[in-house]
């Protein structure tokens, strides 16, 4: 009987475990974002970025605080949280989506390899579904996930006055950096 | 036995369905949702109400370039252009964001050839979150030295006046802030039975209509008010356009400064003796952050 029990307590132990394994995530991600527009050149960072990555299934999700975006300029971030993004009623911006070639990465052998990514991306309280390319790259229990996409301001219902046309591009182009490790 | 099966079952059924639901929404695994402290900014579109200092500080690094304009009253009526021909008064100031907490200003205003200067800390930053204050306090202190030679004096001193203002306030939505402002100014020379120190209190609000424009009131009332002095309110409105804010609004208050529009306003409302009045604001980014 004892044997039995300590056989179970085994099994559950491994499988909680193996399970463990299988899952990575950051709290310290990064994602940029940037606007090319005939008079002005805006740039924002994110370092501090939810990311989780299910290895198992390539479930992963990335939640991002609004207001953790810094500019250069004072005033553009306060414009950003504002007359944009409006980050009181917004607060976050979230993808869930999934990795559709999971089965080609290899988690267990260093290696960098190229990842499609399709999902839904919410930001300024509406959901598209974008797809997407992105690298996974493998060092020991380490991964770095990268990709780079452009969203359209449109899409998401945020209005560019006419007054700021040349100031602010529709086309913004995301960079995302995580290097997640694994969660235990 | 029995009982032994089912507790396995338990066991094993369970954890099976939670690693299910955590499928759904894993960024609960890593406590995505900690509630921080944040700060609420962004009260007002400036770092003034319509007259008065506003919650609202400047960022650090920013130089903010002011014109204040006043024209002449409205009750002129169509000869006078509704006050549009003047005798319009005006004051140029530049403000300067030292850090996140302290701001200070110098301005010239042509009513009295008068030069004022003044500091600007925030003690208080309204927040949210755990271990946060619900008001923003600004403290304000300001002197004003007037140049002009029409004026009988006798001493230099007699050209300064200093004023201490505490500015209590709140955003109690994203489109709502009101703000309370004790409000003390010494004048060095008064005539002759007059109090040295004018005490007033203010209130001064906004409220959105839409992200770029707002309704502000800015209103002052005089306690020990002197005979033929009004309380000066201000009503307008505020329109962002990205780096400029233009604050048009109405006004009985003809002075631009906190001495001048306390213990000098002369015309009354109620008389249609306003003048039409605009500030505009252009925020300068000198210093640009470091991280980036």
């Amino acid at each position: 009987m004892l044997k039995k029990h300590s056989l179970f307590c085994l099994l559950v132990f491994t499988s909680l475990f193996l399970q463990a394994q299988d899952k990575y995530y950051t709290k310290t991600g990064k994602i940029e974002f940037s606007s090319k527009a005939p008079m002005e050149d805006i740039e924002a960072k994110n370092k501090t970025v939810a990311a989780i990555l299910d290895t198992q299934t390539g479930a992963v999700q990335f939640s991002v605080l609004m207001k953790g975006f810094e500019f250069p300029k004072a005033l553009m971030q306060e414009h950003f949280n504002e007359n944009y993004i409006e980050s009181d009623k917004f607060p976050r911006g979230e993808f869930k989506g999934r990795i559709t070639n999971n089965q080609n990465v290899d988690y267990t052998k260093d290696g960098t390899y190229p990842a499609e990514i399709n999902g839904k991306l919410t930001i300024h309280g509406v959901t598209k579904d974008i797809k997407t390319t992105g690298t996974i790259k493998v060092t020991g229990s380490k991964i770095d996930a990268t990709s780079v996409f452009t969203v359209l301001l449109s899409d998401y219902n945020i209005k560019i006055p006419s007054l700021v046309k040349d100031k602010l591009s529709n086309n913004i182009k995301v960079t995302v950096d995580c290097k997640l490790e694994p969660l235990k | 036995m029995n009982h032994k099966a089912i507790f396995l079952l338990l066991v094993v059924i369970l954890p099976v369905t939670y690693v299910n639901a955590q499928d759904e929404d894993l960024l609960k695994l890593i406590g995505n949702d900690s509630v921080k402290k944040e700060y609420v900014d962004a009260s007002f579109k400036s770092s003034r109400v319509i007259m008065s200092h506003s919650i609202e500080m400047l960022r650090p690094g920013v130089l903010d370039f002011r014109i204040l304009h006043r024209f002449g009253t409205v009750s002129g009526g169509i000869y006078e252009f509704f006050g549009l021909d003047g005798p319009a008064t005006v004051r140029l100031g530049l403000d300067y964001g030292l850090t996140n907490n302290i701001s200070f200003g110098i301005g010239r205003s042509a009513y009295k050839k008068e030069l004022d200067g003044f500091l600007k800390y925030r003690l208080l930053h309204q927040a949210t979150g755990p271990k946060s204050s619900p008001v923003s306090i600004v403290g304000v202190a300001g002197m004003t030295y007037a140049a002009d030679t029409i004026t009988k004096r006798y001493h230099t001193s007699d050209r300064f006046a200093f004023y201490w203002q505490a500015l209590i306030g709140r955003k109690f939505s994203e489109t709502f802030t009101l703000q309370l402002m004790p409000n003390v100014l010494h004048k060095n020379i008064v005539s002759q039975g007059q109090d040295n120190d004018i005490l007033a209190g203010g209130i001064g609000g906004r409220l959105k209509l839409t992200k770029r424009i707002s309704v502000n009131v800015d209103y002052y009332y005089v306690i020990n008010q002197v005979d033929g002095i009004r309380n000066p309110l201000s009503v307008g409105f505020d329109i962002e356009t990205g780096g400029h804010v233009f604050q048009l609004h109405f006004t009985n208050a003809k002075g631009i400064n906190e001495r001048a529009f306390l213990a000098e306003t002369i015309d009354d409302w109620s008389a249609g003796d306003i003048q039409f009045g605009f500030n505009i604001s252009r925020a300068f980014q000198l210093k640009k952050k470091k991280s980036l």
